[in-house]
């Protein structure tokens, strides 16, 4: 009976420090930037208040983006984003959902830069299509860097590109993400 | 019992871990921004004649054009009224976000104007239910004194107006604004003829489609009806292609400033004398955003 005891409070702690350890990094800052550039006008957005939270043990990452939070060149432009393509009253966000399908390769408690291959879901839109990109995780005195860059058709989203604007838009984006992330004290 | 306390050990922080998975953005406390302002209520900064609550962007330039033709009902021989064009260019400019500013001419008396707008109050969620906006013009027509031998004041030329704007976008689909207005003239041509005059224009926004959209803009005069002079109606759409908005109208008034349709619209939308105008409107921009900055 004693060493049930005994062996039920090792479990115990071994909950409780499993529950404590900084094995997850977060950032609410982090930066997201677009190109669907299909013409000679330059079509660009950057959003600096992206949610992102990476669990280095389970090799999970989501991120949380608000669409009103990209920023234009052109007022127009943004206006036209949320109004006529993204519709972000009726869909404010886009999130993503992943794993890193090699976290095993990936050492987060020493400095380094690793290549993490991550496959998820992304919602936008209303819609949801899986994504695969390779991204690059750089640990550097107890913070990561998560770094990547992948290309979406806007048409696997529902957006519509009229006619007209055809040949200034592309339907391929590019997204680039660059989130500086800080360990998570629960 | 060892093994078993062993395993219910594993299971529960299998268990711990597997409840983590599916959220981890809620552990950081995501939520939405609490004051978000209301954007869009209207596609452009003017319903069809009058101030919309809508303002440019800071740093772009508006350049608008707009055509008042004559009437419909003058037949083909006229084109429809086409024969008979009127016309005001102006540029108009966002200082900040809540100040804009404008300046146009009218081949209509060869008068130019020029008005500020300020929006105090600006409806978001979270905040005001609706926006407030503040405009003051002037005008100051240019043509010849019909008597040039007695004493003229420049003063003469120059008309004035200030309107209050309470408006709301009630949904994506729906914006209304009521705005009341003081026009105030130097120059009258009788005593019978009031200096000041007072409507309160209802202006309103449906949306038909992401790009076009349905408009009424209706200036009844309340008080100091000028000599002659009718209420202004209009109704229109709004069409959107790129970096232009065309608005296309049907309406009674030929004036292009805020003086010129309370004061000096004689024609009797009732009696059907109407005619078609457009405004076009093009933006650019010209402060970039910071981060666009090189």
């Amino acid at each position: 009976m004693q060493t049930t005891m005994k062996n039920l409070l090792v479990a115990l702690l071994f909950i409780t420090s499993s529950a404590q350890a900084q094995d997850k990094f977060f950032t609410k800052t982090g930066k997201i930037y677009f190109d669907c550039t299909g013409g000679i006008e330059k079509i660009e957005a950057t959003n600096k208040s992206t949610t992102c939270v990476l669990d280095s043990k389970a090799g999970l990452i989501q991120f949380s983006v608000l669409l009103k939070g990209f920023e234009f060149e052109k007022a127009l432009m943004e206006e036209h984003f949320n109004e006529n393509y993204v519709e972000s009253d009726k869909f404010p966000k886009a999130t993503f959902a992943g794993t890193i399908t090699n976290n095993s390769e990936i050492n987060y408690a020493k400095d380094g830069v690793y290549t993490a291959k991550v496959k998820g879901k992304l919602t936008m839109h209303g819609e949801t299509k899986d994504v695969e990109a390779i991204g690059k995780v750089t640990v550097k005195k107890g913070a990561v860097v998560a770094a990547a860059d992948f290309n979406i058709l806007l048409s696997d989203f529902k957006v519509a590109i009229p006619s007209v604007v055809k040949d200034k838009i592309n339907n391929k984006v590019t997204i680039t993400v660059d989130c500086q992330l800080d360990p998570l004290k629960s | 019992m060892r093994k078993l306390t062993f395993l219910f050990a594993v299971l529960l922080t299998s268990y711990g871990v597997k409840a983590q998975q599916p959220d981890l953005l809620s552990l950081v406390g995501e939520e939405k921004p609490k004051k978000e302002f209301q954007k869009n209520a209207f596609k452009s900064t003017r319903v069809i004649h009058g101030q919309s609550i809508e303002f440019l962007a800071n740093g772009t330039l508006d350049f608008r054009i707009l055509h008042r033709f004559g009437y419909l009902n003058t037949g083909v021989k006229n084109l429809f009224g086409l024969d008979q064009a009127n016309m005001r260019m102006g540029l108009d400019y966002g200082i900040s976000k809540r100040i804009m500013v404008g300046f146009g001419r009218s081949n209509i008396n060869k008068e130019m104007d020029a008005f500020i707008k300020m929006r105090p109050i600006w409806q978001a969620t979270g905040g005001w239910p609706v926006s407030v906006v503040i405009v003051s013009g002037m005008t100051y027509t240019s043509v010849p004194w019909t008597d040039p031998s007695r004493k003229n004041f420049y003063t003469s030329r120059m008309g004035f107006y200030n309107q209050i704007i309470i408006g709301r976008k009630f949904s994506n689909g729906f914006s209304m604004q009521v705005a009341p207005i003081m026009v105030h003239r130097n120059l009258v041509d009788s005593v019978a003829n009031p200096h000041d005059t007072y409507a309160v224009e209802i202006g309103a926004r449906i949306k038909l489609s992401q790009r076009i959209s349905f408009m009424i803009d209706a200036h009844p005069i309340v008080s100091g009806r000028p000599t002659g002079a009718k209420d202004s109606y209009g109704v229109g759409f709004d069409i959107e292609t790129g970096g232009h908005v065309f608005q296309l109208h049907f309406s009674n008034a030929t004036g292009m400033n805020e003086k010129a349709y309370i004061t000096g619209t004689t024609a009797d939308f009732l009696k059907s004398e109407i005619r078609f105008g457009f405004n076009l409107s093009r933006v650019f921009t010209i402060v970039k955003p910071k981060m666009y900055r090189k």
